[in-house]
């Protein structure tokens, strides 16, 4: 198959985002402004006043009303699609759970925020990672290409018949969401033709075999009491589901691949393969570091970086693959864990390590809460405080806050 | 008692829908006792019956009242309300 034709223009992520869903059309949006989510809201606005989609705007009243609707709409047999950030994120939590536990394949663009209080509109990444657990698949984007690319793409993930599970995109707030770069896009049909039309999930109702939406003629219950005897069985379900999104995930991207010659990757090692002191990450922050790397590496320090862009499913072969055998290893996170032993991705790069015979040293450098910038010197910072644990082989610090006053 | 077998994950229908009707629906292992009615005390009043949350007491032809155990939760509603106290709750095994 020949590449589409794509021209490049100017969109800050919040609009790649707003313009990648109006190719899609969705049936449904419903959705509440947030800083720094609001311009996809707004600019969908506009699309659908300008008569340039078909989809039904909700102006709900809060998020949980944006995701209840979403839900709905999608139990229906609609595609939904919703925007939102931070405290909007939180005030939807339960929701998070009852898309997923319903398998209802709806997009959400999340301009990741800190979470209040004290109140702060600034990227990090706390609120996706309250989100984690949900049941959601989580991709991150690291530039507004790959906003645009994950919008389109997501619906693909979202309705494969492998997964059929909800996809949160996250994009950093300000630093993506508000920043203007170049980005191809493909024209309307061939994302049209991409998506196709939605695809639904068999299942098996009291009269046999059917379509998983609300359809009077064949007639089934989404949503009911499920208890100890079934509720459990379910969300092993739900397990197994994210699971097998990791195949999925890969045959979408690699479909992706052909029809606009990008590559998406689950995990992007570079400069690794013969590394010594490498940071793991998600996000904005991750082309900082390439460019701190190749300044290290022009000064003779082997330093490498491996960037995550999904999350949920955690992609824990590609990311042994990726770091293989690094002997010092920086986790730089933009969350926390308040009393726990360390952020959620350090945890996670450490058990995913754990049983490896050649695990590396690995240190926690918790980075731009709320905002607060990650500079090159503080990237600096961090790969000097790696080679001092490779260079000591223990690791006396595990969990340090990077540019932090004292 | 519900005996039949319940199918595990890999069967069960997706995205939690009920496969069977609710009347198919065998609820009577929820319940940790189970009513247990004396006929030889019995008046035949049928409050049991009119009581029951769940409809799992049914008058019989000769009039007494029996329990439905594919669908008693057990909640003792019948034997706290029987008038001369001809119900007992036990324990099941």
């Amino acid at each position: 198959m020949m590449i589409a034709k794509q021209k490049m223009t100017g969109l800050n992520g919040d609009e790649a985002s707003a313009f990648a869903t109006k190719q899609v059309d969705p049936d449904v949006v419903a959705a509440y402004p947030i800083t720094p989510q609001t311009i996809i809201v707004e600019k969908y606005s506009e699309y659908v006043a300008d008569g340039l989609v078909g989809s039904e705007f909700v102006a709900v009243e809060s998020e949980h009303s944006a995701l209840s609707a979403c839900v709905g709409a999608s139990a229906a047999g609609a595609r939904a699609f919703t925007a939102t950030a931070a405290n909007g994120l939180a005030l939807m939590w339960e929701i998070l759970y009852v898309a997923a536990g319903l398998r209802q394949p709806i997009v959400m663009a999340v301009a990741n925020r800190c979470l209040g209080g004290p109140i702060n509109i600034h990227n990090d990444h706390s609120d996706a990672m309250g989100a984690r657990d949900a049941g959601w698949v989580q991709l991150f984007c690291e530039n507004n290409q790959e906003v645009y690319d994950t919008s389109v793409e997501a619906w693909r993930i979202a309705e494969h018949p492998d997964v059929q599970l909800p996809v949160m995109v996250n994009f950093d707030g300000f630093t993506i969401s508000h920043t203007m770069e170049n980005v191809y896009i493909l024209e309307d049909a061939d994302v049209k033709k991409f998506v196709g039309k939605r695809v639904y999930m068999k299942t098996e109702g009291p009269r046999g075999e059917v379509e998983f939406r609300l359809d009077p003629e064949t007639p089934i219950t989404i949503g009911p009491l499920d208890l100890q005897d079934f509720y459990f069985e379910h969300k092993v379900q739900q397990m197994e589901a994210m699971k097998g999104a990791l195949k999925a995930i890969n045959s979408v991207d690699k479909e992706f691949e052909k029809v606009t010659g990008r590559k998406l990757e689950f995990v992007y090692p570079y400069k690794m393969e013969d590394a010594e002191v490498a940071v793991v990450g998600m996000g904005s922050v991750m082309g900082t570091i390439r460019e701190v790397v190749d300044e290290l590496r022009a000064e003779g320090v082997k330093a490498g970086l491996v960037k995550l862009r999904l999350f949920r499913p955690f992609p824990v072969e590609d990311l042994k693959k990726a770091i293989g055998n690094v002997p010092a290893l920086g986790v730089m996170e933009k969350a926390y864990s308040i009393g726990g032993p360390g952020a959620p991705l350090y945890e996670e790069v450490k058990t995913t390590l754990y049983d490896s015979p050649k695990r590396p040293l690995i240190a926690d450098y918790i980075n731009g809460l709320g905002g607060k910038d990650t500079s090159p010197e503080m990237i600096r910072g961090v790969f000097k405080s790696l080679q001092k644990i490779k260079e000591k082989g223990t690791v006396d610090e595990p969990v340090s806050y990077v540019g932090v006053r004292e | 008692m519900s005996d039949e077998k319940k199918r595990g994950w890999k069967t069960l229908p997706k995205g939690a829908v009920p496969y069977k009707s609710s009347k198919d629906y065998k609820t009577g292992d929820w319940g940790v006792a189970k009513p247990v009615i004396d006929h030889q005390k019995c008046s035949k009043c049928t409050l049991c019956h009119f009581f029951c949350p769940e409809g799992a007491i049914t008058v019989r032809a000769d009039g007494y009242t029996e329990v439905n155990e594919e669908y008693c939760k057990g909640c003792g509603v019948c034997a706290n309300e029987c008038p001369v106290k001809c119900i007992k709750m036990e324990m099941k095994k």
